[in-house]
């Protein structure tokens, strides 16, 4: 498990598979400004919803990148021969995953941050929101990249499979920073917990279902 | 003395493929220290069948019985193409708890350890596959096509590690269009 987890870090590093998300996610935070013009307080009020968006999109980046090379060079086929169950590799690989997803995405949102004036109790809840909503973008990222192990040219069809389920991870990342009433950092924490137990078993039975 | 235990068994097996049957009544039995060589044209299920016992693919009727671990050499590579062929061999040997090099070096490859993976030719990949298999210590090889892309002598240490690995009571199951060293083992022909 452990070598699994390293073995991901390396490659997601190494490949430069995980410098992509928080790049585009601080290219977002740049053109947001052009677009909307600069107005400090409209800005501050609308960019941490715009981060949230860029941070949903920037995790569907890595989804044709993070299975199906394994599947296709038959790195899945030996771990299986070795008696490595599927559930259990792809816990590995969300773990790998997200350690190189979310931290790099939790230090881009502090330029960007910054690009979109936002004052720092803002900067505080987003930075908790994506700590807590990471996991969850990581474990859809693994689920869709498995469910879609073996097709080509994905990307599109992982956009449509992936953002509607993206939708409650948005909502209550995005009413996070509004305010604290409302608890919306439990229901976060809530769909965080749900999609990170559930994605190593629809990726388990999709990369086997995959070999058939 | 035979044990009288095969290290793998099947019986009737079926092998279904996008709805086409490719052999079916497949019957065998491999006991310790045999090898036994898979022919057939090109689709009709050699590498099917490979996977089946592997148990990575499920028969479409019949039982397979396996009593020990297997390692699989086919044409997926399965290593780090970034990586040197020490340290991608050594990641499989990692998880196996073995030592690569012995392999490496029966194999011919253990000048190329610090060689990028990408770098290397088509027998040097399929040299680097068998050493996996080698390496991995399991008493079951399947070796799919293992001749493809192997020189003259790529194919006598193919066949010395086979007879060394037999002697040590291990069994090969081999898959082939074309016949291999394996020292006069039997054969069965799929696809007829």
């Amino acid at each position: 498990m452990k070598a699994l987890i390293i073995r991901e870090l390396r490659l997601a590093f190494g490949s430069g598979r995980a410098w992509l998300p928080p790049v585009f996610f601080l290219l977002v935070a740049t053109l947001f400004p052009f677009a909307v013009g600069p107005d400090g307080p409209l800005l501050a009020r609308t960019g941490g919803g715009a981060l949230w968006m860029a941070a949903l999109l920037a995790a569907l980046l890595p989804v044709e990148r993070l299975i199906e090379p394994d599947r296709a060079s038959g790195v899945l086929d030996q771990l299986a021969l070795r008696g490595h169950g599927e559930e259990g590799v792809a816990l590995a690989k969300l773990a790998g995953h997200w350690l190189s997803f979310g931290p790099p995405l939790m230090l881009a949102a502090l330029p960007a941050a910054a690009l979109m004036k936002l004052p720092p109790d803002v900067l505080w809840r987003l930075e908790l929101g994506l700590l807590i909503g990471t996991p969850a973008l990581a474990a859809l990222t693994l689920a869709v990249g498995a469910l879609t192990l073996g097709l080509s040219g994905t990307s599109a069809l992982a956009g449509l499979l992936m953002l509607p389920l993206a939708v409650p991870v948005l909502i209550f990342g995005a009413g996070l920073m509004a305010g604290d009433a409302g608890g919306a950092w439990k229901l976060l924490a809530a769909v965080a917990l749900l999609y990170v137990a559930a994605a190593p078993f629809v990726a388990g039975a999709a990369i086997r279902a995959a070999r058939d | 003395m035979k044990n009288p235990v095969p290290l793998l068994a099947l019986w009737d097996v079926a092998c279904r493929r996008g709805g086409r049957i490719l052999f079916e009544g497949l019957t065998l039995r491999l006991y310790d220290g045999e090898a036994l060589e898979v022919r057939g044209p090109n689709g009709a299920g050699k590498s099917s069948l490979l996977r089946m016992v592997a148990g990575l693919l499920a028969p479409a009727s019949g039982l397979i019985e396996r009593k020990a671990a297997v390692a699989l050499a086919d044409e997926a590579l399965a290593l780090d193409m970034r990586l040197t062929l020490g340290r991608a061999l050594g990641f499989w040997a990692g998880l196996d708890g073995a030592d690569p090099a012995p392999a490496m070096a029966a194999m011919g490859i253990d000048h190329l350890a610090a060689v990028p993976v990408a770098m290397l030719s088509t027998g040097q990949r399929k040299r680097a596959a068998i050493a996996r298999v080698i390496a991995s210590g399991v008493p079951l090889w399947l070796l799919d096509e293992p001749a493809n892309g192997l020189d003259a002598e790529g194919m006598d240490r193919l066949a010395t590690a086979v007879a060394a690995h037999r002697a040590g009571g291990g069994a090969v199951l081999a898959a082939s269009h074309l016949p291999l060293p394996l020292g006069g083992a039997p054969f069965i022909e799929l696809g007829r």
